[in-house]
């Protein structure tokens, strides 16, 4: 009979251990994301952003409600650093606040996409068949419709408000998001473990939310952050033409919409909305390319 | 390739019907009641349920929907504005060349700026072209198009005065919003084809064209270039669609009289026979286009020309081609 010596057994151990992964596929996107420049500075823009607007009180010292009639269209200086707006308030203080609600609407969007999108990603991979078809194709449907055209129409119908801005801008984004769980689901529900839990009497619902469902998440959780950009977009967009978050309530969009009526006599109002505007764009574009090519490594040349 | 057409365009009907089931069943449960917004303020009880037998309102759902489809499948009808009581599909005749003018003049933009930015940018890599390219393309890609229309209002219109804001009066007034529209998408497009060169360059085949030594230029054109096309094709088609439906966006801030237009008046009023109508022709132009960039693929790439041929045909091909002395 064979016997190892301790010595023996732990460089044995060592050895077996180094040939499985010792990391998850996630740990792997990330730290594929981390060793990208512009993704990285990406993902900088965006933390100092949502920091900024998470702890707005700490950054500003104005309400973003108080008008100050004495102060109309103050240009920009050492009281005011982006200037006043027409009700005399304070434009850095209206674009922190305003961007809680932008963030908040892009985060309660994108959950819902999420939900609906493990959902019916779920059902179609899973199940197959004709649910599967079905299915397909009324997403195929929803897709031929652009995504901001068909957050307008919702929009239009549900009325103004955060919740049904949310659900306006994330009904769009729901056959991306579902597309993606379902060829997920498709590539895992073959795979040998998934057998072996369906042999040892795993039913359908665990063998969906124990097994397979998991697996999917880094792969979902990756592809809704690329979403978020897109969803903030088009919250910006429908508030900027007079649909999703009314006035007094602050948001990027519609501060620029006013802005816009002042444009040939008062421009802080129009160009520092814009730049916030475009800053975030440029943030999540940059932090969506690092972690598209940190999914897929192979598509990075 | 004929009978995948056929295919293609038949199902382009259950998509259409889909749609059209999907704004008509918004607006039936939308909030609002259209026969008072038609009436005005002070009607009497008769009025208002005269009018609504007139508007076809007082019958169920499905009878509404049976009837708006066969009103605009039979005569081209999409029902008469609440508001102005004027037909909406004479009032998308009137509009939809210009909407469709700007989103031409947009993609072409983006093509013929896009692609040779590209390509510098791709076969001169890591040279200062490529950075200042790159970089460009960057920042353009993080300006959505209602930024850069009240940026380049602000700068050539109210700094500069060089162009009008509003109107479509000369030729003058095109330029702002089909380049507000459609800058993003210049800087989508140039990026796509940067990758998609770069990736096509380093091909073997490109290398035993250069070692054959045939001339650059040919190299480029004939080997990398049609072969770079598919994600191109992709990219350009998808934009198309992006920029019509930006024109709402784009129409409204300069005062365009298209299409874009006319559904924000239909929004802001509530008016819904213009939001359907104006929302079932976007869906139908963009089903149009994916076929178009379908078709694109098979126009450029004999190999998924290929999967579309029929049976026999493939047949005869392979017979035609077959290796010899092999068997």
């Amino acid at each position: 009979m064979l016997r190892f010596t301790k010595k023996q057994r732990q460089t044995y151990e060592a050895e077996l251990l180094k040939t499985t992964r010792s990391k998850s596929r996630f740990s792997d996107v990330m730290g594929r994301l981390a060793k990208s420049k512009l993704g990285m500075v990406g993902l900088a823009i965006v933390v100092v952003l949502v920091i900024l607007v998470i702890f707005a009180p700490l950054f500003t010292k104005y309400d973003y409600a108080a008008q100050d009639y004495s102060n109309r269209f103050q240009y920009p200086s050492m009281q005011h650093i982006m200037g006043t707006d027409d009700y005399g308030r304070d434009i850095w203080a209206r674009m922190l606040y305003g961007g809680r609600i932008s963030l908040l609407v892009a985060v309660i969007a994108v959950a819902i996409s999420m939900v609906s999108g493990i959902v019916l990603g779920a059902v179609t991979g899973y199940f197959g068949g004709k649910v599967d078809i079905i299915i397909c194709r009324i997403l195929d449907i929803l897709m031929a419709i652009p995504a901001l055209l068909l957050a307008i129409v919702i929009s239009a119908a549900l009325g103004t408000g955060v919740v049904n801005t949310a659900l306006a801008v994330s009904i769009g984004t729901i056959p991306g998001a579902a597309r993606i769980v379902r060829s997920t689901v498709m590539t895992i529900k073959d795979q040998e473990y998934v057998e072996a839990a369906k042999a040892t009497g795993s039913n359908n619902a665990r063998t969906i939310f124990v097994h397979i469902l998991p697996n999917t998440l880094p792969t979902l959780i990756v592809d809704s952050t690329l979403r978020i950009g897109g969803c903030i977009l088009g919250i910006f967009g429908l508030s900027f033409i007079g649909l999703g978050v009314q006035p007094p309530t602050p948001e990027w969009g519609s501060i620029l919409n006013v802005g816009r009526q002042y444009i040939r006599t008062f421009w802080p109002m129009t160009v520092y909305p814009s730049l916030m505007i475009a800053l975030v764009m440029f943030g999540f574009n940059l932090l969506g390319d690092g972690l598209r090519d940190a999914l897929d490594p192979k598509l990075k040349n | 390739m004929a009978r995948y057409i056929l295919k293609r365009l038949l199902w382009i009907i259950p998509v259409m019907l889909g749609v059209l089931l999907i704004v008509f069943t918004i607006s039936y449960l939308a909030p609002g009641d259209p026969v008072r917004t038609a009436l005005g303020s002070g009607y009497t009880e008769e009025r208002y349920l005269e009018k609504q037998i007139e508007l076809g309102l007082d019958k169920p759902f499905w009878v509404q929907l049976w009837n708006y489809i066969v009103g605009i499948v039979t005569r081209f009808d999409f029902g008469k504005s609440y508001v102005t009581n004027i037909s909406v599909s004479s009032e998308i005749m009137h509009r939809l060349p210009i909407t469709i003018g700007i989103g031409l003049l947009g993609v072409i933009l983006t093509m013929i700026i896009g692609i040779p930015f590209g390509m510098v940018s791709a076969l001169k890599q890591y040279s200062i072209y490529d950075y200042s390219v790159t970089v460009l393309s960057l920042l353009c890609a993080a300006i959505p198009n209602f930024v850069a229309a009240l940026l380049l209002i602000l700068l050539f219109c109210v700094n500069l005065n060089w162009l009008p804001v509003t109107g479509l009066d000369t030729w003058k007034s095109w330029i702002l919003p089909v380049i507000s529209n459609s800058i993003a998408g210049v800087a989508v497009v140039t990026r796509m084809s940067r990758t998609s060169i770069l990736e096509v360059v380093r091909q073997d085949y490109i290398r035993t064209a250069r070692a054959k030594g045939i001339e650059e230029r040919r190299v480029i054109r004939k080997h990398v270039l049609t072969n770079a096309l598919i994600p191109i094709i992709t990219v350009v088609g998808g934009q198309m669609c992006t920029i019509v439906a930006g024109s709402i966006i784009i129409e409204t801030i300069f005062s365009i009289p298209g299409l874009g237009m006319y559904l924000y008046s239909g929004i802001s009023n509530r008016d819904y026979p213009i939001i359907n109508g104006c929302v079932l022709l976007i869906a139908f132009f963009v089903c149009v286009m994916n076929l178009l960039t379908d078709l694109a693929y098979a126009a450029v790439d004999p190999r998924i020309k290929a999967q579309y041929q029929t049976k026999k045909k493939k047949a005869v091909h392979l017979a035609e081609n077959a290796p010899i002395g092999e068997d």
